[in-house]
């Protein structure tokens, strides 16, 4: 098998709340290959979207480790961090909130290559209006603001902002979740095509089963912080084994099908 | 046979003063006593607007034409006294500086005419019916002490407090996970059932409609496309959108996206 794109071990973090404290991920170790689609999911609580931020470095672990191509990535300081983060991206599930709403299509999207020095001044527009074909929308767009177009619009501008670095592994946390039905299959075809053209791996971070069963190679069920269990998504989610696996699955709405 | 408990007719409601862009347009829909009815629609598609204004919550800027009927009088039914709502966000519609205790109490205070000391004990029995855990403790406790699927118990105590006749939940389960999720609807389900309340369920999951509906009907962009029994709805759509919606659900059995199973070797 070929080198992980990224190593997690033993990866730990807690958060003290009242009195308590919480162990939001507790010794945590998995693998992603590249091109490879990865699930975490579990109920709330369960330290999924921890786990994610800890990866990207947007909170910092009590312990553990984390590879990324090959080195340790929690290690890196300064220019070397920033043009490692450019391999490594994120899209959220609130566009507006992660993004500036205020700031135009062109403004995202210039923004991280002028900050990694991707490409000029003068080369960028171009670049832009590339990004802008590739997930699917107008180049005329980009002189609109955020808040001026629709929420399937504004998800795909946050996945060519995330692409606009050529990055290896995008972590997407609830990426579609708050999209209408009819837009989020779409918005999963788009980030399929991306991953067969370019060999981005994902790390999809979600509470919907249906989906993760559908779009990801693996998936890690997670409970209380720990790893109840993990395997090939569809095994997994067809015939859980554990006791939070049966009852994520059991929960699961159910739309009862003619045979057809 | 008695008549329907509410009845819509050519509803049209504009948040706009123009009305060029009506939020509702021309709705006829009977909800029968005792029924669950679900009303199903994506972002834009009034399912909400409609909640809302059968509730009288409507914002007072917004232009409504036609006419609600609640037991075919032309009466504005009393919120919270005929008809209990529960919303998505559960901190937002419960008081965050009051008990939960006092804040259920106070709507059986309100609506049913009791003194303070059976108004309590008529929210510690709510708080039993909607299996919150160590209902005597949470008498006294905060909505932030609560989980969210603990403060949408609260919420539908609070909204069921008065006997009312109609319950509407407006999304009320999207923002909880899938297991808590699913113990709300169960509740919700149980909690109509014996209280003979009609049901106004409210989703953008078509599943979960089918899943808990007798009716649904099916909205977008502001127009009813489609009303009938949920099997016939899911198992024989009459619309094209209807079909698309049933079509673009991602349930645990749909057929996978990605070519194979495999460690990302496409």
């Amino acid at each position: 098998m070929s080198e992980p794109l990224l190593a997690v071990s033993g990866l730990t973090k807690r958060f003290r709340r009242g009195g308590t404290t919480v162990t939001a991920a507790d010794d945590i170790s998995l693998f992603i290959a590249p091109g490879e689609t990865l699930a975490l999911a579990g109920p709330s609580g369960s330290g999924k979207s921890t786990i994610a931020r800890l990866i990207l470095r947007l909170i910092e672990p009590d312990a553990g480790r984390v590879d990324f191509e090959g080195g340790d990535f929690l290690a890196l300081r300064g220019a070397t961090l920033r043009t490692r983060r450019a391999r490594l991206q994120m899209v959220f599930q609130d566009p507006l909130a992660a993004l500036n709403p205020r700031a135009t299509v062109a403004r995202v999207l210039d923004d991280p290559m002028r900050i990694h020095g991707l490409a000029s001044r003068g080369e960028r527009p171009d670049r832009i209006a590339a990004l802008l074909e590739r997930v699917g929308l107008s180049p005329g767009l980009a002189g609109r603001h955020l808040h001026e177009i629709s929420g399937g619009q504004r998800q795909r501008v946050a996945i060519a902002r995330a692409i606009a670095t050529k990055p290896s592994l995008i972590v997407l946390d609830e990426a579609v979740s708050a999209l209408d039905v009819s837009v989020r299959g779409q918005i999963l075809e788009l980030l399929l095509d991306l991953q067969r053209t370019e060999r981005i791996a994902y790390l999809f971070v979600s509470h919907d089963l249906g989906v993760v069963r559908a779009f990801a190679h693996r998936v890690i069920l997670l409970e209380d912080g720990r790893i109840a269990e993990q395997g090939d998504a569809r095994a997994v989610i067809d015939n859980p084994q554990s006791t939070i696996g049966k009852a994520l699955v059991a929960a699961v709405p159910r739309l009862p099908r003619t045979q057809d | 046979m008695t008549g329907p408990l509410v009845s819509i007719r050519n509803l049209s409601v504009s948040y706009r003063r123009d009305a060029t862009s009506p939020s509702l347009r021309n709705i006829d829909l009977d909800i029968i006593a005792g029924e669950r009815l679900a009303i199903i629609g994506e972002s834009g598609s009034g399912k909400s607007t409609l909640a809302l204004a059968i509730a009288g919550l409507l914002p007072s800027t917004a232009t409504v034409d036609g006419a609600i009927l609640w037991s075919g009088q032309p009466l504005l039914p009393r919120g919270g006294r005929d008809i209990g709502f529960v919303f998505q966000d559960a901190s937002a519609s419960l008081d965050p500086v009051m008990t939960v205790g006092r804040q259920i109490a106070e709507v059986a205070r309100t609506h049913l005419g009791l003194g303070w000391a059976q108004a309590q004990h008529r929210a510690l029995e709510l708080l039993r019916r909607v299996r919150l855990p160590d209902p005597d403790t949470a008498l006294g406790a905060y909505p932030h002490q609560l989980s969210g699927g603990q403060r949408q118990r609260v919420a539908i105590a609070a909204a069921i407090a008065a006997g009312p006749r109609l319950l509407i939940a407006d999304e009320a389960t999207s923002a909880l996970d899938t297991i808590v999720q699913a113990e709300i609807v169960a509740l919700i389900r149980q909690l109509v059932v014996e209280d003979g309340m009609a049901l106004l369920f409210v989703s953008h999951d078509i599943a979960l409609a089918a899943e808990l509906a007798d009716r649904i009907a099916v909205f977008r962009s502001g127009e009813m496309v489609e009303l009938g029994t949920a099997d016939a709805v899911i198992q024989a759509p009459g619309h094209a959108y209807t079909r698309k919606l049933l079509d673009a659900h991602i349930g645990l059995d749909a057929a996978p996206m990605i070519a194979q199973a495999g460690h990302g070797h496409v």
